[in-house]
């Protein structure tokens, strides 16, 4: 890798001069000086600030709290804050700024992705993710802060939600993109521990709004997919983990798996276990959007073998059924026929086939490898009993980058 | 020091280590809780309130959040941290170590400086304590109960340095701050404001955003003191009166941009559709604004005083950021503007400024309220409407001072008595906006919506979401 990147960028501390009230409390409490006012606005010196957070409490109004990724050499000087009415808008970093994605990395996304066929791009109206921001020999250390089960009593498996806080570093990720986190030693043969990949589980401005945090789903990985026990060196390490303890993470990876921000846009989300984890984000970005009534429809299949093992569920039922259509499979509950996403695609064809037909909507498919093939047959037997072409829906699909796979 | 919760009394004092000190505020603070559920704010006792505790005095402990119910509420002695080798920055005593004991000539006036300090945090309490009832959702529900317990707090504050370091007179000071009532006519608060009604939500607003900002700048020159645990008592006070300060500013805020949303809408700025459509007229605002600028600014005293004189100079008081003026911190043979009414003009006249320092701390309210009222413009700016809210002139309509009983218009012209008569109804809010604005006051419960003359805030409390449940009824 020729440059580190970690370097080039880096979060920039502004107050929100149309909702600071110019109280003083933020210059009064920083214990650096890093802050200081004319008659006009309370500003942060970014050669200064240390990101501490010292200032953020204490702020009655909450204008303290915002951030904004810039690049190192660039950063909104003193004047330029001092001049501002309002907040600039949040600039993306833009992709050619980055490295080379580690090969490893490569391998394991495009072995993800497999199931679409050709290599798609992002939907049209997605915003441009950074990429690589951190790489193997420059990690940026996040801190653990919060890691709780998901499962329910009786659940055969240990599905945990983790929040990792970046605290001053520049981490930005959007909804669908994937991290890489670095388990700390030596495999068996010696070398470092290669990169685990794993999808971000929250919305791009934070898994709480506006905090430099991101959510990650892990399931505890006790058995191969042949059954034989087995203990992944990275679930079992980032399950364990406490609050306040530290990790290395790399990325943020991936430019496709992105969703649609256009107004009407519409979602069809279908996944299984810990593959829920990119739609959780989508949703609860699409959720916290929702006053601005701008996004389309939310159609979801959500597969699991018992409703305890299923990953937010109830939060999942508590948001309203004009908001998200929700359909749940389960395959493993007592005296129930088993049921699968597919199954709920077919019983669901007619909504189905209109959304797949909609060039508005786009199509998420995550979870394990063996259901892809499942789910792209079940779209071919809807399209047949509506005597629809699938191969031409398809076609159209892949064309209009709508058609989205990742399942490992 | 962390705050000890463990002590009847939250402080992080010591308290401990003076028995006679402990005994004395904990036989103090059954009556200051009676007289909570006495004149606190009106059927609240059962509430649970999302409020903002504070455990201890560093930024991390500052803001800890979490639903209570007001009697419970941890009010407590905090004291910012001791700065060491402090000396006394301004007067005739410029240089020699702080007082960490009051000097026993300094101890009328200090007495009195902090009992009428003190006095002014529960009246507050019972100005406001009927607006719960009224309230225009539940964001703003708590807001206000923030603000009361933090008075409460304030009110703690003073009662500590009084039994501490005035002895029985200081107890006997305690007792009475609890015993005098907002606006009774025998035994009323001690400084005219606080015993003016604050009938509604524009009023509360209103008071917050320029009353309290007289707090900001009182407490201000009071963390100058040499009196050194007076300086560190109001510096932590000063954390917390930022909140009022904010809840005035975002609240008159919200109030103009409903109005210009509506002024939208309907295409109008005429005050009477405005009215009919269910929100508060600018013009209204206007003469609110003109109100509580003209009585809160009042509040700094007469334009020249020897009081204030002797205050500075004796180190008891110092100017608003008096370590960021490059003069001499002793300020004698210096002169300042004060205005005086020559026949029917306003004529500046040089005054000596120790006497005058009244009126430089005015003048230094005055800059700091019209910068927020400029911020109001740009809200009704962005919203494409051309009127404006100001500031009216530092002579209109005051009852202290060499000013007193001349009647200037808001655009700063001597008038007659006849003129005063006639048109103080355009300048000053009458009988009818106030029971217009009472019109519009009603209690929105749900969580989430707002009632209609008031806009959503920009930002919820501590990150919740919008219809996050800040008060629970029971």
């Amino acid at each position: 890798m020729s440059a580190v990147p970690s370097n080039k960028f880096a979060r920039q501390h502004v107050i929100d001069p149309e909702i600071c009230i110019r109280c003083n409390t933020c210059e009064a409490t920083c214990p650096i000086n890093a802050i200081t006012h004319d008659s006009r606005n309370y500003v942060v010196d970014f050669n200064v600030c240390n990101g501490c957070g010292a200032c953020v409490p204490p702020c009655p109004t909450g204008a303290i709290d915002n951030w904004r990724d810039v690049a190192r050499t660039s950063p909104f000087t003193l004047e330029e804050q001092l001049s501002w009415d309002t907040l600039p808008p949040a600039q993306p970093i833009p992709a050619s700024a980055h490295d080379e994605i580690p090969a490893e990395v490569r391998e394991l996304t495009q072995l993800a992705s497999a199931g679409q066929g050709p290599a798609t791009k992002a939907p049209h109206s997605a915003a441009e993710p950074c990429l690589n921001l951190y790489t193997p020999a420059k990690p940026v250390t996040a801190t653990i802060a919060g890691n709780l089960s998901l499962t329910g009593e009786g659940a055969s498996a240990d599905v945990r939600h983790l929040v990792l806080d970046f605290g001053p570093a520049s981490f930005p990720v959007l909804e669908g993109q994937t991290i890489g986190v670095v388990p700390p030693g030596v495999d068996a043969s010696g070398k470092p521990h290669y990169v685990r990949l794993y999808s971000v589980a929250s919305p791009r401005d934070g898994e709480r709004s506006g905090h430099n945090n991101l959510a990650l789903t892990v399931k505890r990985v006790t058995h191969d997919h042949h059954g034989n026990t087995v203990n992944g060196v990275g679930s079992n390490y980032l399950c364990a983990l406490k609050v306040g303890d530290r990790v290395q993470v790399v990325g943020p990876y991936g430019a496709t798996f992105l969703m649609p921000n256009h107004p009407g846009s519409s979602l069809m989300m279908i996944c299984t276990g810990t593959g829920s984890a990119p739609m959780r984000a989508m949703t609860e970005y699409r959720r916290r959007r929702a006053a601005q009534a701008d996004g389309g429809e939310l159609l979801l299949f959500f597969g699991a073998r018992l409703p305890q093992e299923l990953p937010y569920f109830g939060p999942l039922m508590k948001l309203p059924k004009t908001f998200i259509d929700i359909n749940l499979a389960f395959s493993r509950v007592a005296n129930h026929p088993k049921r699968y996403v597919q199954d709920l695609i077919r019983e669901r064809g007619d909504t189905v086939l209109r959304m797949l037909q909609d060039a508005n909507c786009f199509v998420y498919v995550c979870g394990l490898k063996a259901m892809e093939t499942g789910v792209l047959e079940a779209f071919r037997d809807v399209c047949r009993e509506r005597g629809v072409d699938w191969e031409s829906v398809n076609t159209a699909l892949l064309a209009q980058h709508r058609l989205h796979i990742e399942t490992y | 020091m962390s705050i000890n919760y463990d002590d009847k009394i939250p402080n992080n004092v010591d308290l401990t280590s003076d028995k006679t000190l402990q005994r004395a505020l904990e036989h103090w603070q059954p009556e200051f809780i009676n007289w909570w559920k006495d004149m606190g704010p009106e059927g609240s006792l059962n509430f649970d309130v999302y409020l903002r505790t504070a455990i201890s005095v560093d930024p991390q402990g500052w803001a800890q959040f979490g639903h209570v119910k007001m009697p419970d509420y941890r009010w407590g002695i905090f004291l910012n941290p001791k700065e060491q080798n402090r000396k006394i920055h301004f007067g005739d005593h410029l240089g020699a170590d702080v007082w960490q004991d009051v000097p026993g000539e300094h101890r009328a006036n200090l007495r009195r400086i902090i009992v009428t300090q003190g006095d002014t945090e529960p009246a507050s309490v019972e100005q406001q304590r009927h607006l719960g009832l009224t309230a225009p959702s539940l964001y703003d529900l708590r807001n206000l109960f923030q603000i009361n317990v933090e008075e409460g707090r304030h009110l703690w504050a003073m009662v500590y340095l009084l039994h501490r370091y005035f002895g029985r007179d200081g107890r006997e000071e305690a007792e009475a701050l609890l015993e005098r009532r907002s606006g009774d006519v025998d035994n009323p608060r001690i400084l005219g404001a606080f015993n003016e009604r604050t009938p509604d939500w524009l009023s509360l607003f209103m008071f917050t955003y320029f009353t309290d900002r007289d707090g900001k700048f009182q407490l201000n020159a009071l963390a100058e003191s040499s009196f050194d645990p007076l300086a560190r008592t109001t510096k932590f006070m000063l954390t917390e009166e930022a909140h009022h300060m904010f809840v005035g500013e975002s609240g008159v805020s919200r109030v103009v941009q409903r109005t210009c949303e509506v002024m939208n809408q309907l295409k109008t700025d005429d005050p009477e559709k405005l009215r009919a459509a269910g929100v508060i007229d600018l013009p209204t605002i206007q003469r609110y604004l003109n109100f509580h600028y003209s009585v809160t600014i009042d509040l700094f005293g007469a334009d020249q005083s020897s009081n204030a004189a002797t205050f500075y100079s004796s180190g008891l008081k110092g100017r608003f950021e008096e370590n960021k003026r490059p003069d001499d911190h002793i300020l004698k043979g210096q002169t300042y503007k004060v205005l005086e009414v020559h026949g029917d003009r306003l004529v500046e006249k040089e005054a000596p400024m120790l006497n005058a320092l009244n009126e430089v701390l005015r003048d230094d309210y005055i800059r700091d309220s019209v910068a927020g009222i400029q911020r109001w413009n740009r809200v009704i700016e962005k919203a494409g409407v051309s009127q404006r809210l100001e500031v009216p002139h530092k002579a209109f309509h005051r009852q202290i001072g060499a000013l007193a009983g001349v009647h200037v218009s808001p655009d700063g012209r001597v008038v007659s008595k006849d003129e005063w008569s006639a048109r103080q109804r355009e300048w000053l809010a009458t009988p009818e906006d106030r029971a217009f604005v009472a019109s519009l006051m009603g209690r929105v419960t749900e969580r989430g919506k707002f009632a209609n003359w008031i806009a959503p805030p920009a930002v919820s409390i501590n990150r919740q979401p919008s219809d996050f449940e800040y008060v629970r009824f029971n």
